[in-house]
């Protein structure tokens, strides 16, 4: 469903371009949850912003196909619409714009790029309140700014609203499980697999600790360091990786 | 030079210094001695939307004395397709409260600005301007904000904020605050800033589906929307919505 192949990507940054990724290589099928582990630096976000089309993030080789369609031709907003999903880190606050405005525009948007008729106000609240319940967050939590004013779990909730609203295809979720407490943790995690579990879904966990993956089970655990899948294994990789940390990958 | 010709004003003016020097040159001198006189009664309250577009272009002068405890709030959009300038002039009585909330947006060649005094002539006196600048093309936005404390108007508070977004290089934005205190227990507070639009939230927008002329316009909503958040709903969403309805027609 996801084939990443050889994937080499810089980052601007104030001394120039800088290598992230160097030659990473990755396939999810349909109906799999795969997590990605890895030290800092290990360019564990890179990936996220790279496949998410992030300006800034500059491909310099190596291919990423989507659903049978090449990703990294097409914009960030249309590889949303072709059901590409990705879970910020740091959800992004936006004074001025309710949640129920910034999603409707959102849903419609893809909508419309898929050539579907868009959602009338009584049918996007409905959908909205359905999610919402889900992810047991406030309906009058959306009604306000997009993130403004939310602790940093309640960002990573909505961020998971925001994925059943938008119901996509694929999630690549960089690091949701960051800030949550034990019981927003399972929440979220109850969450994900009621949204993304199907034979024709598919998940790419991207998490620092193991916790996440209790939840929700992966097929595949990778572990990634300098750049690239160095190790992947089952879920009991994960564990492993609890126990011994990262000491021996990175000697690898 | 005839008499009429040296009465008008030119950018050697500092209360002109930022206008369009051609558009000063067709003025007529009667026009400028022209002002929209309002008188707000002791306690009483006022409120008034004052739209200079396409229609309503040129120079607009309102001149308000507010008496002791009396209420009064403009709300602003100057967004005409030529030299567009409003000036307001406020006394403030005793306890008195004004409002000021403006947009500047537009692109071409054009100078919109706001030029306003507010004279706190009595102790108590409370005074708040947000103003915010949208522009693109060679388009320039102006806010000038002249706030005069009298010797004897303690307690005075006066704010006014000033930001602007450039949407294109050779747009540009100018501000001049001048505080003339002659108290001494008093608070005035003035802020600017000059930037463009955030390239993080942009992309987080993006990665939801929403295309860029979309991405823009919530954007421009967000940033605006300070500037009439003060007024009742209907009005300011009115307002609101003919900005962005000058943004949609813009080549960008």
């Amino acid at each position: 469903m996801l084939k990443i192949e050889n994937l080499h990507a810089e980052v601007e940054t104030a001394d120039g371009p800088k290598a992230i990724l160097n030659g990473l290589t990755l396939e999810v099928g349909a109906g799999e949850v795969h997590a990605i582990m890895g030290p800092n630096g290990a360019g564990k976000s890179t990936l996220a912003y790279a496949l998410g089309g992030r300006p800034g993030y500059e491909i310099t080789q190596g291919s990423v196909t989507f659903d049978g369609q090449d990703l990294l031709a097409m914009e960030p907003h249309e590889r949303a619409a072709a059901g590409f999903f990705l879970g910020f880190q740091y959800p992004v606050e936006i004074p001025g714009v309710s949640n129920v405005q910034f999603l409707r525009e959102a849903a419609n948007a893809q909508r419309k790029t898929r050539g579907q008729e868009p959602l009338s106000g009584g049918e996007f609240l409905k959908l909205a309140r359905e999610k919402a319940a889900l992810l047991r967050m406030d309906m009058d939590m959306l009604k306000r700014p997009v993130n403004v004013g939310f602790s940093g779990g309640e960002k990573k909730r909505n961020e998971m609203v925001q994925m059943g609203i938008l119901d996509p295809k694929f999630a690549v979720l960089d690091e949701t499980d960051s800030g949550l407490d034990i019981d927003a943790l399972r929440i979220v995690g109850e969450g994900i697999n009621a949204i993304m579990r199907g034979a024709d879904k598919g998940v790419l966990l991207i998490t620092h600790y193991q916790r996440l993956l209790d939840y929700v089970k992966p097929d595949k655990v990778h572990i990634l360091a300098k750049g690239r899948i160095v190790k992947t294994g089952g879920p009991e990789l994960a564990l492993e990786l609890e126990r011994e940390g990262y000491a021996d990958v990175e000697a690898a | 030079m005839s008499e009429a010709a040296t009465l008008l004003p030119t950018t050697r003016d500092e209360d002109w210094r930022y206008a369009e020097p051609a558009a000063l040159a067709t003025l007529a001198a009667p026009d400028l001695a022209a002002w929209d006189e309002m008188v707000v009664a002791p306690g009483e309250s006022l409120t008034r939307e004052c739209v200079l577009d396409a229609g309503h272009s040129g120079v607009r002068r309102l001149r308000l004395t507010l008496g002791a405890g009396a209420k009064a709030a403009i709300f602003a959009l100057a967004s005409a397709d030529s030299y567009t300038r409003l000036e307001v002039e406020v006394t403030l009585g005793d306890g008195a409260h004004f409002e000021f909330g403006g947009v500047t947006i537009g692109g071409g060649e054009h100078v919109r600005e706001f030029v306003t005094r507010c004279i706190h002539a009595a102790p108590n006196a409370t005074s708040n301007q947000v103003v915010r600048a949208v522009h693109w093309g060679r388009a320039t936005g102006n806010f000038l904000g002249r706030i005069e404390v009298a010797r004897d108007a303690q307690k005075t508070d006066a704010g006014q904020n000033f930001r602007a977004i450039l949407l294109e290089k050779g747009a540009s934005a100018n501000t001049k605050p001048e505080l003339e205190i002659f108290a001494d227990d008093v608070k005035c507070a003035h802020g600017a800033a000059i930037g463009a639009l955030d390239r993080t939230a942009g992309f987080y927008m993006a990665a939801r589906g929403l295309p860029p002329e979309i991405v823009r316009k919530l954007q421009v909503q967000a940033f605006i929307a300070d500037a009439f958040e003060n007024a009742e709903p209907e009005m300011g969403e009115a307002l609101l919505d003919r900005a962005l309805g000058v943004l949609e027609g813009a080549a960008l």
